[in-house]
Formats: structure tokens, C-alpha cells, sequence
């Protein structure tokens, strides 16, 4: 692990997190989407993780991680408790029917 | 006593307004409960006389006896008051509708107890005091039965004074009311119905008008009246007697406006008010003087509850010789205590009045009396206060609205300056010479009365003005029982003939209703003053009328041999007497002698009800004998014991070179004045019998070869005429120009004013509508169109939201690191 660099973790963030937004955007699944949002948090929990092994950070960047990954499980529940209802209401999870708050 | 009979009516009025306007409309109760309350008050008027009676030992009636004392028969008075006060609270126990007679009864009964309790009294103390020997007779019950107010100096009570005057102002008022309710029982009972028709109003549909009967509320007005008047005689200080006195105006106002209906009524009311007006505006003036220079308004000295004496107006202007103390060189009179002891102010200064200004407060006081008695310049108001029910104009005329006025000038009597005198002798000298000559040609049959009340009136103040005080009042008591005597039976004959109240119309009437004529003869026969020249045990036959004009055609012709300037005194009356005799008979023979002229009239006229004849009989008997005895008879000496000190001795007033006559004078001329009077009437009646009972004379011939004349008289001397000219026109054309004013300046500055109020508040709603509620609008609008244009962005589309934060977050890394480069 020595000969890593911070740039690879960072890099590896960094694609992670595009990912994550190009299968947010792109995906029409409610899951779908839900799935590219935590692939952006753990990108960016990455980076937490990896600033607090490479920079005088420390131990603050790994508790911010783990209060990011509770976050994430919280907010998975409600999104999916939100995707179960928008599922009883139009019999699909397709996030493009879902636009009655339309300006 | 006088108390009880004075509140009686008064406890009538509230009895009948409340009562009778929610009960049935056809009961007489109303008229019964008011006959009871007036003839309650007479019982108490004679009890009351005879108690005063008895205090004084009846030293009235031996003029040369000394009678009781003055303390003791206040005293006396103070405990029958408080007796008779727990009798009249045991009255007013009883239910409303107890039986009246019942509650007189027990008055009666605690009143006899009083009296015996208390002849036994009063006789040891009548003993006592004329051992001593110096208490005067003229016993005057005076005191304060309530304090309404006071402010500061002004000490508004609730006084009574009582003398001789009093209560034979009592007996008369409540005997003849009493009368005069019962006969209006039957007068007035076309009234209890509910469908009254008053033929006498035209709707504008041609219909008479229908509305409900008011008998109810007539007799509560009567006894409003009855109990204004006692009231009036009852109170013992001018300012309560002003109080009363307006009392008397407005009864007088609602009674002759009591067919409210009839135009005619209305202005006939409102007439008499606003000429009573007139002379209540002097009598404030008279007023506003007494209060200023005298500091009081009683009539009597007064204890107050410290003990002090409070001096009363009599006692301070006039000492125990009935004179003024006029100092020397300033024309200032002196006010004094009783027994002529000076009254000084703080700076040890004898309290004064200038002469002039008592001269002023008497003729306002007297122009009160004008008003109230139509006197001369205010006597138009009578004739029109006909339009009343007629037992209303026999009260009015005989006992008591115009009664009020005379009494108040001789109540008044020891205020007036000479000169005063003189006005007042003139102004009934000039009333009663026209009053008579109108009464000559009128031909509604209470007209002529009303110008004979007038007329006599004119006689009463005459008397009172040339010092004749007994005269005067003697012809007020008198007058009233021939004068209600006779409109009684006028009544009587418009009612018979179905209201109608012409006497062209009339004629031969006595054959219908003789007991009416008969009476109306007695009344005419004593107002004319007619006499049988012999002497039977050694007092002339004659009714009252005779005594008591004698007493005034005496007093006067004394006058004027003291005053020869003043000739006209006595050369008015006299002439008078003929006229009213002539005047009086025609309208006898005009009404019940002769051929009957309108045969429509006279078969339909019939004879009164018996409710209404016996108070015809009752006080003709009256009318014919209360003066019996003439100046020594018990009438004339019962008044003449409360005359002001002073008046029997004459007296001279050398700054104003008048003299009025002594009694010694006027006895010394009485059989020839008396001889002259009655030649007179004869003669005047005898003109009468000439032109309208023998027929001897056409008088329509005689109206036509004098037509100004005649003319002239018809229309009233032009006394509407020329107050039509004289105040009405100037008041019209002044209103006028008033009006132009109005409408002109004052119309068109607030024109003007509105005119611009409205162009500024026009350009003001410009300015508003345009520049603030467009700022306001172009607030709204534009954030409404930027929340339009922001509305596309919100497509609800998650992925298109997701994108533009990618490239927002995106976009900010560019500028970021473009702007500041790591």
C-alpha cells in the first residue's frame, strides 16, 4: 500500500461519482436512481476516507464517513418507503411519471 | 290640608293617564276618579277653612277682634299637617280602585280628630294671646315643606303660604272644578267610544275623521289643571309660583289643542301659548330682579334650621305701616327685617334697591298677569281658546288659567310701586272697554263670553290698580261662579243643539231646555250687576256680580276723586257696566227668547242630562249668593282679613303724585258709585231687551248705518290685524331676507366649499389610482411574470433536475478554478 498515491484514490472517487450521476440521470428506475446516489455518497466517502490516510485530516475524515454511511442508510429507507408508495399510487417506479409538481 | 287637597288631582292625573290609556276605552272610571279627586280636594278646602277658621278664632269675620297668634298657629298648622300626612299616607294604601269615597272618609275622620284635638288648643292660646294683646290678626301659615336645591346664595324650596286669599282661593277653585267635572261627565261622554267621529275634520278624501275616544285623557288633563292652579294659590314663593304657573300654561295648551285634529284648535293652542310666553319673558325679568336685589323669592319670612329668620320679599320692602323706606336724595328704597330693622350686607352698607328697578321687576311680574289674564296688549289668545271642549273654557275662564293672574297681581300686591299701580289700572281700564265693545257684536255664543271674561278681567285689574285690592279679588271669586255659571250652560245649549255654537241660529230655546235658561239668566243678571234698590234688613237684593262690580266702580270713582287727571278710571267702567249688561242680556234674549230662527237647531235641541244640569243649579245658587252681605258679608270680610298692610288706610306716594283711596274713601262714595252703576246696567240691559227681546230696533239695520264701526268691532279692534302687520309680516319679510341670505351666502359658500372638496378629492383619486396603485400594480405584475417565466424551468422531470445540478456543480468548477486558478 505504500507505493499508492492519493491521486489514485481520488481518481478512483472520481469516476465512481460520475457514475453515480450519469446512472442517476440516465436511469428511469426509481432503484436505478437510488443506486446512483449511493454510488455518489461512497465516492465521496472515499475521498473522506482517503484525505484522512494521506493529510493531517486524520481520524475526522473516517467519523465523517461513517456518519455519511448512516445517512445513506437512512435516506435509503425513506427513498425506498417513498419508491413503495409511488409504486401503490401509479403501478410503476418510473421516475419520469412522476411529475405532478410540474411548474 | 291644602296640601292633600292640592296633591289629590294631582294623584287623579297619574291615576287616569296610566290607568286609563290600558284599560277599556268606554269606562267612566277616569271622569269618576277625578270628580272624587277634586271633590276630595273641596272637603279638604273646607276643613282647612275651618281649621284656620278656628286657629284665629274667626277674628276675619269681627273685624275688630284680635285672633290668634301667629307662633301658635303655625304651630297648629305644622301638627294637622303631619296628622293629615298619616291620613293621606293611610289613603294612599288603598288599591287604586278602592272606593274614593272610603279614602274621604278617613281624611274626613282624621281631620275631625285634628280639629278637635286642637279647638281645645287653639282656644287657650287664643285666650292667652289676647290677654297680651299684640299679635296682629291676619294669621299667615308660612313655612318649607321641601328643599329642592341650593346653590350657593339661591335657596330653592318647597314653600306654602297660607292666608285668608288661600284658602278662599281653594274653596272657589275646587267647588267650581268640582262642578265643572261633573259636568263634563255628560259634556264629554260623546268620547266614550272607540270609534269617535269629529265632524269638525275633513280629511282630504272628504271623509270626517275616525279615531279613538280620548275621554280618559280629557279628564286627566283637568286634573293636571286643578292641581297646577292649587299649586299655584298654594306656594309661597314666587319662584314656585312661576314653576306652577307654566304648569297652568301647558295644561291650558293641551286642553284648548285637545281636538289635536282640528287646525283650528292647534293654532289656537299654540296661540295662547306663545302669547303666554310673551309675558312670562317679563315675568323672568321680574324674577331675575327679586333674586338679584332681594336674595330671596318667599313671600313670608321663613325659619331656617339654624333658627334664623330669612327675611321674605313682603317684609323686607314694606314696614309694619305697609310702607316703603325710599332714603332721601338717592331714590333707593331701604330693605328691612320685619320690624323695620335695616338689613346691612358684609360691609355694614343698608341692603338697597334703586327705585327704578323695582318699578321694572313689578311691571315684568305684571306683564306675567298680561299674559296669563289677557290683558290688554296679549288678550287675543281667549277668544281663540274657545276652540276647547267648553267645560275646558269654563275652567280656563273662570277658576283657574286666567283666574292666575290676578291672583298673582294681588298676591303680589305689596311689590307694586305706585306706578306700577297706575300701568296696571290702565291696562284693565283699556281692556275692559274693548273686550266689552267686541263682545257687542259677536255672534258665537262662546265668543261673547270670552269677551265678557276679558272684559271683567279688565275690571279685576283695574281694581287692583287703583288700591281696590278687596275689590278686585272679591270680582275674581264672584266672576268665577257666574262666569263658569255661564259657560256651564252655554255648554249646556251646544249641547243640546248638537254643537252647534252660532246664536243667529239659536232663539227660543228656553222652551227646550229651561232649567239651562233659567241659569244662564241668573249668571247674565249677575254679571250685569243688576240690583233691586230697596234694602231688606239692611242688605240689598242682589246677586254677587252687583257687589262686587259696586266695590270697583266705588274704589274707582275714589280714585279719581283723589287723581281728577285720571278720570277715564272711572268714566271706562262705568260706561262698561252699561255694555256689559247690554251685551250679556242680548245674548240671553239672542239664544232663548223669541222665535227659534233655525227650525233645523231647534227641534233637535233638547234639555241636558241631569248630570249636567245640577251643576248648573249649584252654582247658579252660588253665583246668585256667595257675595250675600255684599262688603259686610262673609266673602268679601274673609278676603279683606289677608289684605297687604297699608291698603285700608290709602296711601300717598308723593313722587309720583298718585293717591290711592282709603277704605273710608271708598265707603264714602260707595252708594253713589253704586246708584251710577246700576242706572247704567239697567239701562244697558234694558238697550238689550229693546234691540233683541221686544224686537223695538232692528240691529242688523243699526250694524249697517254704522259699517266701519261695525266692521271695526268684528274684527276684534284689528287686534289680529295688526299684530299680523305688526309682528308677523316683519317677521315674515325679515325671515325672507334671512332666507335670501341663506341661500345666497351662506348656501353658496357651502356650495362652493363642497365644490372644491370634490375637485380635490378627484384629482386626489387620480393621483391614487395612477401613481400609487400603479406602483403597486407593477410590483405585482412583474413578480408575477418572472414567477411565469421561472414556471417552464419546473417540468417535474427528477432526471432533467439531477442533470443541471451535475453541469451547475460542473459550471461552478470552471469559473472556479478559471477565476482562481490553483
Amino acid at each position: 500500500m505504500e507505493g499508492v498515491d492519493l491521486k489514485l484514490f481520488l481518481l478512483v472517487g472520481a469516476v465512481l461519482f460520475v457514475c453515480g450521476v450519469i446512472c442517476m440521470t440516465s436511469k428511469r428506475n426509481g432503484i436505478g436512481v437510488l443506486i446512483g446516489v449511493e454510488l455518489v455518497l461512497n465516492a465521496a466517502n472515499l475521498n473522506f476516507v482517503a484525505f484522512s490516510r494521506y493529510t493531517p485530516l486524520g481520524l475526522d475524515g473516517q467519523i465523517i464517513a461513517l456518519f455519511v454511511i448512516v445517512l445513506a442508510a437512512a435516506e435509503a429507507a425513506v427513498a425506498l418507503a417513498i419508491a413503495l408508495n409511488f409504486y401503490n399510487n401509479h403501478l410503476t417506479i418510473d421516475v419520469d411519471r412522476a411529475d405532478e409538481l410540474r411548474g | 290640608m291644602l296640601g292633600i287637597a292640592c296633591l289629590l288631582p294631582l294623584l287623579g292625573f297619574l291615576i287616569e293617564i296610566f290607568a286609563g290609556y290600558w284599560s277599556d276605552r268606554l269606562s267612566k272610571t277616569p271622569a269618576l276618579i277625578a270628580v272624587g279627586c277634586i271633590g276630595g280636594g273641596f272637603v279638604c278646602s273646607v276643613l282647612a277653612m275651618v281649621l284656620w277658621g278656628n286657629a284665629t278664632g274667626w277674628a276675619a269675620l269681627k273685624a275688630d277682634d284680635h285672633g290668634a297668634a301667629h307662633h301658635s298657629v303655625r304651630d297648629l298648622a305644622a301638627e294637622s299637617q303631619m296628622t293629615l300626612a298619616q291620613a293621606e299616607e293611610h289613603g294612599e294604601e288603598q288599591p287604586v280602585g278602592a272606593d274614593r269615597a272610603e279614602m274621604e272618609r278617613h281624611a274626613a275622620a282624621a281631620a275631625g280628630a285634628t280639629l278637635k284635638a286642637h279647638s281645645a288648643t287653639g282656644d287657650e292660646q287664643h285666650d292667652e294671646e289676647t290677654a297680651t294683646g299684640i299679635i296682629p290678626a291676619h294669621a299667615v301659615f308660612s313655612g318649607t315643606i321641601y328643599r329642592l336645591a341650593k346653590f350657593g346664595e339661591l335657596d330653592i324650596t318647597v314653600d306654602y303660604y297660607i292666608d285668608s286669599l288661600t284658602l278662599v282661593m281653594f274653596l272657589m277653585v275646587t267647588l267650581i272644578a268640582t262642578c265643572i267635572h261633573i259636568f263634563a261627565i255628560g259634556y264629554m261622554s260623546g268620547e266614550l267610544t272607540h270609534e269617535y267621529v269629529d265632524h269638525a275634520v275633513h280629511l282630504p278624501d272628504g271623509r270626517h275623521l275616525h279615531r279613538p275616544g280620548r275621554h280618559y285623557l280629557f279628564f286627566a288633563y283637568m286634573s293636571l289643571f286643578c292641581f297646577s292652579m292649587l299649586g299655584l294659590v298654594y306656594s309661597g314663593s314666587i319662584f314656585l309660583v312661576f314653576v306652577f304657573w307654566e304648569l297652568v300654561g301647558i295644561c291650558s295648551y293641551l286642553l284648548i289643542g285637545f281636538y289635536v285634529e282640528r287646525k283650528s284648535a292647534n293654532v289656537a293652542a299654540n296661540k295662547a301659548f306663545i302669547m303666554n310666553r310673551v309675558g312670562d319673558f317679563g315675568f323672568l325679568i321680574g324674577l331675575m330682579i327679586l333674586w338679584t336685589s332681594f336674595g330671596t323669592f318667599r313671600f313670608a319670612e321663613n325659619i331656617d334650621e339654624h333658627g334664623h329668620a330669612q327675611g321674605g320679599l313682603f317684609h323686607m320692602l314694606r314696614g309694619d305701616d305697609g310702607l316703603m323706606m325710599v332714603s332721601s336724595g338717592t331714590d333707593e328704597v331701604i330693605l328691612h327685617e320685619e320690624h323695620g330693622e335695616p338689613l346691612v350686607d358684609e360691609n355694614e352698607e343698608p341692603r338697597t334697591i334703586p327705585y327704578s328697578l323695582l318699578v321694572i321687576a313689578g311691571l315684568g311680574i305684571f306683564a306675567g298677569c298680561v299674559g296669563k289674564s289677557a290683558q290688554f296688549p296679549l288678550q287675543t289668545w281667549l277668544p281663540d281658546a274657545m276652540e276647547g271642549p267648553t267645560p275646558v273654557s269654563a275652567l280656563v275662564h273662570s277658576a283657574t288659567m286666567v283666574a292666575a293672574g290676578v291672583y298673582l297681581a294681588g298676591r303680589f300686591f305689596p311689590m307694586f310701586t305706585t306706578e306700577v299701580l297706575l300701568v296696571i289700572a290702565y291696562t284693565g281700564c283699556i281692556t275692559l272697554f274693548i273686550a266689552a265693545t267686541i263682545a257687542i257684536v259677536a255672534t258665537d255664543i262662546k265668543r261673547v263670553l270670552a269677551y265678557s271674561t276679558i272684559s271683567q278681567l279688565g275690571y279685576m285689574m283695574l281694581a287692583i290698580g287703583v288700591g281696590g285690592w278687596g275689590a278686585g279679588l272679591f270680582h275674581l271669586i264672584t266672576h268665577a261662579f257666574f262666569k263658569s255659571l255661564m259657560f256651564l250652560a252655554s255648554g249646556s245649549v251646544i249641547f243640546g243643539c248638537h254643537h252647534e255654537q252660532e246664536m243667529p241660529k239659536m232663539g227660543g230655546l228656553w222652551r227646550k231646555m229651561p232649567i239651562t235658561a233659567l241659569t244662564m239668566l241668573v249668571g247674565v243678571i249677575a254679571i250685569a250687576g243688576l240690583a233691586i234698590p230697596v234694602t231688606i234688613m239692611g242688605a240689598r237684593i242682589a246677586f254677587s256680580g252687583y257687589h262686587s262690580k259696586d266695590a270697583i266702580v266705588a274704589t274707582a270713582l275714589a280714585f279719581t276723586e283723589a287723581n281728577s287727571m285720571h278720570f277715564l278710571l272711572f268714566l271706562a267702567p262705568l260706561v262698561t257696566a252699561g255694555i256689559t249688561a247690554f251685551y250679556m242680556f242680548r245674548l240671553w234674549f239672542y239664544t232663548f227668547a223669541g222665535d227659534p230662527r233655525d227650525k233645523h237647531v231647534y227641534d233637535h235641541a233638547h234639555e241636558s242630562p241631569k248630570v249636567m244640569t245640577v251643576p248648573l243649579l249649584v252654582l247658579s245658587l252660588l253665583a246668585a249668593g256667595c257675595a250675600i252681605g255684599g262688603e259686610s258679608g262673609v266673602l268679601y270680610q274673609l278676603l279683606i282679613n289677608s289684605e297687604p298692610i297699608g291698603v285700608a288706610g290709602g296711601r300717598m306716594a308723593a313722587a309720583s303724585g298718585i293717591n290711592l283711596p282709603s277704605h273710608e274713601a271708598i265707603h264714602l262714595v260707595h252708594a253713589q258709585a253704586g246708584t251710577w252703576a246700576l242706572i247704567v246696567a239697567v239701562l244697558g240691559a234694558f238697550t238689550a231687551y229693546a234691540f233683541y227681546g221686544a224686537r223695538w230696533v232692528n240691529p242688523a239695520e243699526v250694524g249697517q248705518s254704522f259699517p266701519g264701526l261695525y266692521r271695526f268691532l268684528v274684527e276684534k279692534w284689528q287686534f289680529d290685524a295688526l299684530y299680523d302687520v305688526m309682528f308677523v309680516r316683519p317677521v315674515r319679510i325679515i325671515a325672507g331676507w334671512f332666507v335670501i341670505v341663506d341661500r345666497v351666502v351662506l348656501d353658496g359658500f357651502l356650495h362652493a366649499a363642497a365644490g372644491s372638496v370634490i375637485h380635490l378629492s378627484k384629482w386626489d383619486r387620480r393621483f391614487d389610482e395612477s401613481i400609487i396603485d400603479g406602483f403597486a400594480n407593477l410590483l405585482g405584475d412583474v413578480t408575477f411574470g418572472i414567477g411565469r417565466s421561472f414556471r417552464r424551468v419546473q417540468t417535474g422531470m427528477l432526471r432533467q433536475y439531477i442533470t443541471f445540478i451535475a453541469l451547475g456543480v460542473l459550471a461552478l468548477f470552471v469559473l472556479m478554478l478559471s477565476f482562481f486558478p490553483v
